[in-house]
């Protein structure tokens, strides 16, 4: 990563993340095939919904028969971390236009997220249009194709799961909170591993009663709680 | 099979509730600053959501127990660790977790 917040270093740095969710895109299409959505209906999720983690909770629902408005609240409960994901990323983006704003907003993902987060220590915190809408364009229309892969090879192959794609996504998570603790500079890195050490903690309590995939909201509010609370009693 | 009418409305509806609970927060905080308190807060939003998706990939859920441990997802995650040490380079790092995974898998730990 560098300074320079170009189309062309967006797509560099972007590149990487891909591989983390091709096989999880691929994962949808094979799981939206198997559970009876149409090939057409896999790709048009992907690409309105576009929610990641979410779509398999509204697939499992629709094998389900469920009601509208039940899925519409767990897409919300299960999407609601985006509500700090765009808080977070807005003062960045203050001097785009509203609509650059609502563009960038429609395509945001956790991934292009914590990419511009990891980007902005190398470029003394600034962020640009340029450079997040290429980082989420290249990932939306990658999860298109993946999901739509998926779904078309889907009655072919069984689960991607036996090749390790599955581990992509984390793996990814892994290296850019390495990459993000170790480029960060306004907050102490003693801070930084407290928190994370106090993420571990929620997430093993949390798991014996909250549903993993409304756990990670939760728990995303109380590691930044704690963080605060610390940065102001000891830091 | 489901009536496409059924899914398109699904599809259609939680799209809308995706995509507002991403453009809302941008499109409002033009308009009002954020006071220092809440920055301080959102300056933990990108540790804590990676962690917090790591850490839960290390477990598997028994709702009213205590979680196990996801044995591969925990041991393929040491190389993982040692690779974005040694390279930081994120493709490094994305490749040796896929390797680390089904290598796990092959062998059968």
């Amino acid at each position: 990563m560098d300074d320079q917040l170009t189309r062309k270093r967006a797509i560099i740095e972007t590149m990487p993340t891909v591989l983390g969710y091709v096989g999880i895109g691929i994962t949808v299409g094979i799981v939206g095939r198997a559970s009876g959505l149409t090939v057409l209906e896999v790709l048009l999720m992907s690409m309105i919904t576009y929610g990641g983690s979410v779509q398999f909770v509204i697939i499992s629902m629709i094998i389900k028969h469920s009601e509208l408005l039940p899925i519409i609240l767990a897409t919300f409960l299960v999407n609601a971390r985006m509500i700090l994901i765009s808080m977070s990323v807005a003062p960045y983006l203050e001097k785009e236009s509203v609509f650059k704003n609502i563009l960038l907003g429609s395509l945001l993902t956790d991934e292009t997220y914590v990419l511009s987060m990891n980007k902005i220590n190398y470029t003394k915190k600034r962020l640009n249009f340029e450079w997040l809408n290429i980082s989420n364009l290249i990932a939306y229309f990658t999860w298109a194709i993946a999901s739509l892969t998926g779904a078309l090879i889907g009655d072919y192959v069984g689960t991607p799961q036996k090749f390790g794609l599955d581990f992509a996504l984390v793996a990814m998570f892994i290296g850019l909170l390495y990459l993000q603790i170790i480029s960060e500079r306004e907050i102490k890195m003693m801070l930084q591993l407290l928190v994370v050490l106090f993420t571990l903690l929620a997430i093993y309590i949390g798991l014996i009663f909250i549903p993993a995939n409304i756990l990670i909201l939760l728990v995303t509010i109380l590691g930044c709680f704690f963080g605060v609370i610390m940065k102001n009693v000891f830091f | 099979m489901y009536s496409f009418n059924y899914v398109f409305t699904i599809i259609i509806s939680s799209g809308f509730v995706v995509w507002l609970s991403k453009v809302f927060p941008l499109v409002i905080l033009k308009k009002y600053k954020l006071n220092e308190k809440t920055v301080s807060f959102l300056s933990f939003v990108p540790i804590t959501i990676m962690s917090a998706l790591w850490f839960e990939s290390l477990f598997v859920q028994h709702l009213g127990q205590l979680p196990s441990l996801n044995i591969e997802n925990l041991v393929a995650s040491v190389p993982t660790i040692l690779s974005a040490i040694l390279t930081r380079s994120l493709l490094v790092i994305v490749v040796v977790g896929i390797i680390s995974l089904a290598f796990i898998r092959v062998i059968g730990i």
